[in-house]
């Protein structure tokens, strides 16, 4: 008896981290919560979307590559918006293009989660004032979870954002879904 | 070989509408010809044995503003046989700008004249299929004029900063 480890000292002993680090040959049992199991497993096989509209893009490609390595995040690009539930926005988002983003949105399976990569889809960037055919930020189409500055950003910062990303989904609560209420509080305001 | 002289005497044969004038300012000299006469000109030049320009290079429009009133559309014209250059100019007022079309003689015209009509609003007469090639079909002005403004929204999303 005094052998078997308890989960409690073993979640003290490994802190939680690594599950699949760890050896479950011993016998025992995790102990977690739901909530906790679902946004490990959402934020630890993210399916961005294969998709770029301007030089952003070639970063994007880069971090999938060897050196950057973007599936040791569990990340691998998918070429349909049926199966991926990241889109990251790699470029200029034109007028033309806006329609056909939205759509590609409106197209993925909930939950859905979208990356906002480099100074046009922010903002606009460098056609901010002159460029009558852009969208001043992807996020006037779409809602934006993660913002990553840059002109192009580095397939390092695009990394940076996916592990903001990730922070933001393991802090995503199945109980108390804040966007929920905040949609139902709207319709309310708008029938009152 | 063939010169330029040669060729603007050709062209000044051809034209029955007005005065056939020469730009020396241009690279490659361009031959000013009046919009009526612009299609047998090129017919000419292309079908000519001494010329035959078989290749349109380019079409370039240019808007000189609202105080001069005129908008200019140069074809930029090459022969390969003779490997000799030349433009070609037509001035065209600014409110009713509008040109004879070239994809009969040269069927890169088709798209050159569509992106003169999306970007500045040149009218091309007897064009197949005259619409915008870059921008949405539905959007307003001709983004190129000196005097361009604008629109606020486009499908309910707002164009400025």
């Amino acid at each position: 008896m005094n052998d078997m480890p308890t989960a409690n000292s073993r979640r003290q002993r490994t802190n939680m981290k690594g599950l699949l680090d760890q050896r479950f040959e011993n016998g025992g049992f995790i102990l977690t919560k739901l909530e906790d199991l679902i946004n490990w497993a959402r934020l630890s096989s993210m399916f961005p979307m294969t998709f770029g509209i301007a030089c952003c893009a070639i970063e994007f490609m880069s971090t999938g590559t060897t050196a950057y390595d973007m599936e040791r995040f569990g990340m691998a690009p998918r070429a349909s918006p049926r199966q991926t539930d990241v889109m990251i926005v790699a470029g200029t988002v034109t007028f033309k293009m806006a329609e056909r983003i939205k759509r590609l949105y409106e197209q993925m399976a909930e939950p859905r989660y979208v990356v906002s990569m480099g100074s046009c889809s922010n903002c606009g960037g460098p056609y901010w004032q002159h460029g009558y055919h852009v969208v001043k930020g992807v996020d006037r189409i779409i809602p934006v979870d993660v913002y990553v500055p840059g002109c192009p950003p580095r397939p390092e910062a695009l990394i940076g954002g996916f592990l903001k990303l990730q922070e933001k989904i393991r802090n995503e609560s199945l109980v108390a879904p804040k966007a929920v209420e905040k949609l139902l509080a709207k319709e309310e305001n708008v029938v009152v | 070989m063939l010169s330029f002289d040669q060729v603007f005497t050709l062209v000044k044969d051809t034209c029955t509408h007005g005065d056939v004038v020469v730009d020396e300012n241009a690279t490659p000299k361009n031959i000013r010809v009046p919009a009526e006469d612009l299609k047998i000109v090129c017919q000419e030049l292309f079908q000519n044995s001494s010329t035959y320009f078989d290749m349109l290079s380019c079409i370039t429009p240019i808007d000189n503003g609202p105080q001069v009133g005129t908008l200019e559309i140069v074809y930029n014209l090459y022969s390969i046989p003779f490997n000799f250059q030349v433009g070609l100019k037509v001035v065209l007022p600014r409110d009713n700008a509008e040109v004879d079309t070239l994809t009969d003689i040269w069927k890169t015209a088709n798209w050159h004249e569509r992106e003169a009509y999306d970007m500045f609003g040149i009218k091309v007469k007897g064009h197949p299929d005259l619409r915008r090639i870059l921008l949405p079909a539905d959007w307003e002005g001709h983004p190129l004029r000196k005097d361009y403004k604008q629109q606020e929204y486009y499908r309910s999303i707002k164009v400025d900063y």
